[in-house]
């Protein structure tokens, strides 16, 4: 999974980037189940490696984008990003080497997972106010996308 | 030797780290959108994790942190939507995914 993000990053055509990140996807949904977590693993699937990328490829082939030329490289940019990432990865070795809680391995399941049924139940009756408040942000979105698309805004 | 949660975080930390040198260091809009994206991913891992790891008293997952991610799903499926058809209104404007030719704001 790593591999394919670090494809994602580094390859020079979009079309390229693209496949790598479906690849990245599916191999987070694979880590999603080995976490006993098959709803999100399937929804994963179904949001991001189908609807998500199809929307990224749709939109790369509508722009016909070429593979990047090489342009030259803004080199104070490049050395403060590598700076800030570089800090990143420090902090987080730190923060995951400092606390031993994090040493733990899985508990084990006290019986088998009805993941589906846990997931809608916690929604529906917990979480139903920010459900629904989700629901008007998606139809927001939608408007928004079909202003945003249309040629002339009279 | 079974997979401790710091294993998970570590995974989750690199992508982040993946998606922040994306956002960083690459020039084509639509190669930063997909970091961005990857971010989102690494938070979902990480939040499954500690679901996983932290049983709730009936000793089944802690399913708030799944709906959690339900939610960060829908809501980065909205924002790839919209940023997307901003890219596109861009690109018939300006002819361009790059960002650095995009300087209108510059002082």
């Amino acid at each position: 999974m790593l591999a394919a993000g670090l494809g994602v990053v580094f390859s020079r055509s979009p079309v390229n980037s693209a496949m790598c990140l479906v690849l990245a996807f599916v191999a987070l949904a694979a880590l999603f189940i080995t976490l006993d977590a098959f709803f999100i693993a399937v929804i994963q699937v179904l949001v991001y490696a189908g609807a998500v990328m199809v929307l990224f490829l749709f939109i790369i082939m509508l722009l016909d984008l070429k593979s990047e030329r090489t342009r030259k490289l803004n080199i104070p940019a490049c050395v403060g990003g590598a700076l800030v990432i570089g800090g990143f990865v420090g902090l987080l070795v730190k923060v995951i080497a400092s606390n031993p809680a994090f040493q733990a391995t899985k508990p084990a399941l006290s019986g088998p997972v009805d993941d589906v049924h846990a997931v809608g139940m916690t929604l529906f009756l917990d979480f139903n106010m920010p459900f629904q408040i989700i629901g008007v942000l998606l139809l927001v979105a939608t408007v928004g996308v079909v202003l945003l698309s249309k040629r002339q805004l009279d | 030797m079974a997979p401790t949660l710091a294993h998970y975080l570590v995974v989750s930390g690199l992508l982040f780290t993946l998606g922040m040198t994306a956002v960083l260091l690459r020039r084509n809009i639509l190669i930063i959108f997909m970091g961005l994206e990857l971010m989102l991913n690494a938070a979902n891992l990480s939040l499954v994790s500690f679901s996983r790891f932290n049983l709730s008293p009936a000793g089944l997952p802690a399913y708030d942190a799944q709906i959690l991610v339900f939610f960060i799903i829908t809501v980065a499926a909205a924002e790839v939507a919209v940023g997307l058809a901003i890219i596109v209104a861009l690109y018939r404007s300006l002819q361009t995914t790059h960002v650095e030719d995009l300087d209108t704001l510059k002082f």
